[in-house]
């Protein structure tokens, strides 16, 4: 047993640790970001807070699609364009999302609210056509459903700016 | 003692020592398997898949550099479906590598080319998918093509995990991965060194030294001009390579004519200015002793040690020897000495150094090496450029006969030849400083323990009842182990000696292709043999410094030596941190 936790105790605390918090870095760092992306400062900082060349930390970044490089939306909206969402009728929930919000996949909006991106997966076929808005799941979308979640978040926001 | 194993190769039974990879057990009993990201002295990254093989029992393929060789295993390397997998590899490989290989400028050493002509590919399959990137030309040392990446990773590898540079590493994902700095930075806007490990390492043309053999020929061919050259120390012993001869064969002779057959006016050397930098470096670390100035005093030879230094440790540039390095002492020489003496108007000297080094031509260009009033170097062509323009001048190498190098530039002694390999500039301080402290004949010249590859290695050396405790470092991982050392106040060393490359300058960036551990350890032994060989071993003894000293420098660290012989460093820090 102690064996174990003196082993663990090793592994969490060697140098190479500080390259496997390296994900969980640029998520956090994301995360608070007010504009969701890890921004060049940041990618340096992590460089230098876990002594990983700043090199490193980009490709990290540059691999997953769920980290940004580049600033974005307060809230991102995932769209699925997988198979399972694309024969559930997910053209239709795409097309009222562009319209509603103005701008098509990969852009975000004038007023910095909502950036919009297709994914590959949500992990949510069984309610397929599906979307993610931040950390909320919505499915089983009609493209008027959609635009009500849309409309939904937007007068959230707004009742918690004035409040 | 380690354990033997035997496996069954190609159906015969192989005798080979436990923990080798397949690819490497099949090397030793004749069986050259392809392979193009690995790399003998790299860990294994497994990833071009070109030397995949077949275990029995295994299903799939597998890729002989990653799989242990085990007691009883099986091993076909050669069948039909082998050599349909590796040609299929190939050929996604060479549609998305551009068909350039005429004008490639590894067209005659490319690693991918050679295993197209192996494997006999005349078409390409499928559709050719290009990348159309820019070039990165934006240092004077290094151009790199991602176009021509084929994504093996060796460059990233030794930067991160040898130099610990952290520069090159692979982006992005799928078809669009890119190995390049973060950002898709110019290498001019990262801290990059400018060593060319990168470039010594690359399979292919994806980066390499940027040619500057036009330059030469410009000058060898304006009349105007009093075109001299220099040559370092490591070139005599790798040059022969470029013409098919084994590592470690010593070629100084040759080099001297061959350079004569290009047409330089005079052929130098840069063992002389080695030497002059021992008279300089040595009297400086002894007033820095006796006056109480910044210790340890650290060597300043390797410009992509100084580029790494100033981007990574400027709080310690004080520690850093103000010499110049051979090469620009030898250009400063060259324009007022040497003009002088033969009365030749240095705006018409040209200085061509041939170095093993990419950063030399960077160092070159540093605004600040013109204290002549004229740039100090004004073209650095490496070992492999050097082989080039050899080879456009039809000079047969094998067959020159050998001659000298001209006075009084060309004098040199056994310490300056050292200057190629690591410890050696270590090692011809310790010969001169040892004589002058304490006024005694050194009874045995050779300083065997800061000798050989071992990655940082230290002596104590009795200087007149003083013990001095030097150190040694090559490549930049170790410098920096010993960096953190010295700015911890941890380091109780007078003397350090650094050389970015690893195994020192007959390791440099623009030595010929090929370089190994293997090729290193030739190299060295080439080096010593070139010391053993002369009849002066230590740098004070070389009469042609003496006479510079007494008809022009007056003596170390005079006022004109400080003027033309040293020089100021920079912090190039990049990045500062808020708070």
């Amino acid at each position: 047993m102690s064996t174990q936790r003196q082993s663990v105790k090793d592994i969490v605390t060697a140098p190479a640790a500080g390259q496997a918090a390296l994900l969980q870095a640029l998520l956090a760092v994301q995360d608070a970001s007010p504009e969701n992306y890890v921004s060049e400062e940041a990618v340096n900082e992590i460089a230098h807070l876990l002594g990983i060349s700043r090199s490193r930390v980009y490709s990290t970044a540059s691999f997953y699609s769920v980290i940004s490089l580049k600033p974005r939306g307060r809230h991102i909206v995932r769209v699925c364009i997988n198979a399972p969402c694309e024969n559930a009728g997910k053209q239709a929930v795409l097309a009222a999302l562009e319209q509603e919000l103005g701008v098509g996949l990969g852009c975000t909006t004038p007023d910095g609210r909502f950036t919009l991106e297709g994914v590959s997966c949500l992990g949510a076929c069984y309610m397929s056509p599906a979307i993610k808005i931040d950390n909320q799941l919505y499915g089983d979308l009609t493209a008027e459903a959609a635009v009500a979640i849309i409309r939904r978040c937007r007068e959230e926001e707004n009742i918690g700016h004035t409040a | 003692m380690t354990e033997t194993i035997t496996f069954s190769l190609n159906g015969q039974q192989v005798a080979v020592p436990a923990g080798l990879s397949i690819l490497d057990a099949a090397a030793l009993h004749g069986v050259r398997i392809p392979s193009l990201c690995h790399h003998p002295d790299q860990r294994v990254k497994a990833n071009c898949r070109v030397c995949v093989v077949e275990v029995e029992g295994q299903k799939n393929l597998a890729a002989s550099c990653a799989t242990p060789v085990t007691a009883g295993m099986k091993v076909r390397t050669n069948s039909p479906r082998i050599r349909e997998t590796v040609q299929t590899i190939l050929e996604l490989i060479f549609a998305n590598h551009p068909q350039e290989c005429l004008t490639c400028i590894r067209n005659g050493n490319c690693e991918l080319r050679r295993l197209a002509a192996d494997y006999g590919i005349r078409e390409v399959k499928g559709e050719m998918a290009t990348d159309a990137l820019p070039l990165d030309t934006s240092t004077p040392s290094l151009v790199r093509d991602p176009n021509k990446c084929i994504k093996c990773g060796r460059c990233a590898e030794v930067c991160h995990h040898v130099q610990e540079t952290g520069i090159l590493y692979s982006h992005y994902r799928s078809v669009d991965v890119q190995v390049a700095p973060e950002y898709g930075k110019s290498l001019s806007d990262v801290a990059c060194v400018l060593c060319g490990q990168c470039a010594a390492v690359c399979p292919v043309g994806a980066i390499h030294e940027k040619d500057d053999t036009a330059l030469v020929w410009e000058a060898l061919d304006d009349p105007a001009k009093h075109v001299v050259v220099q040559v370092a120390p490591a070139v005599r012993v790798s040059i022969a390579e470029e013409f098919g001869q084994a590592p470690g064969t010593i070629a100084t002779g040759r080099l001297v004519s061959a350079l004569r057959k290009l047409g330089f006016d005079r052929v130098f050397d840069t063992d002389f200015t080695a030497d002059l930098t021992i008279m300089e470096e040595g009297h400086e670390l002894l007033h820095r002793l006796q006056s109480g100035g910044a210790l340890p005093l650290i060597t300043s030879c390797s410009p992509g040690w100084v580029k790494y230094i100033e981007h990574s440790y400027p709080e310690l540039l004080p520690h850093v020897s103000t010499c110049k390095s051979p090469q620009q002492m030898f250009g400063a020489l060259a324009k007022t000495y040497y003009a002088g003496k033969a009365g030749i108007d240095p705006a018409d000297i040209f200085v061509v150094s041939i170095m093993p080094c990419t950063a030399k031509k960077f160092e070159s260009q540093r605004p600040e090496m013109n204290a002549s009033g004229h740039q100090d170097v004004d073209a650095v062509l490496t070992t492999r450029e050097l082989g080039r323009i050899l080879k456009q001048a039809g000079v047969d190498f094998a067959a020159l006969d050998d001659s000298v190098f001209d006075d009084p530039l060309g004098i040199s002694t056994g310490a300056a030849a050292i200057f190629g390999v690591t410890g050696g500039v270590m090692e011809a301080a310790l010969r001169t400083v040892y004589e002058v402290v304490t006024g005694q004949e050194l009874e045995s010249v050779e300083f065997t323990a800061v000798r050989g590859l071992q990655g940082i290695k230290e002596a104590t050396v009795d200087l007149a009842g003083t013990p001095v405790k030097v150190a040694v470092a090559h490549g930049l991982g170790n410098a920096r182990r010993i960096m953190d050392l010295v700015r911890a106040g941890l380091a109780d060393y007078t003397f350090i000696e650094i050389m970015a490359c690893p195994g020192g300058c007959i390791g440099g960036g623009g030595q010929p292709y090929g370089t190994t551990d293997t090729v290193r350890r030739q190299r060295i032994e080439a080096t010593y043999r070139v010391d053993a060989g002369l009849a002066l071993r230590k740098s004070h003894q070389n009469p042609a410094v003496a006479k510079l000293y007494a008809e022009f420098l007056r003596q170390p660290l005079s006022e004109i030596s400080h003027h033309l012989l040293h020089t100021k460093y920079r912090n190039r820090s990049l990045y500062k941190l808020k708070g």
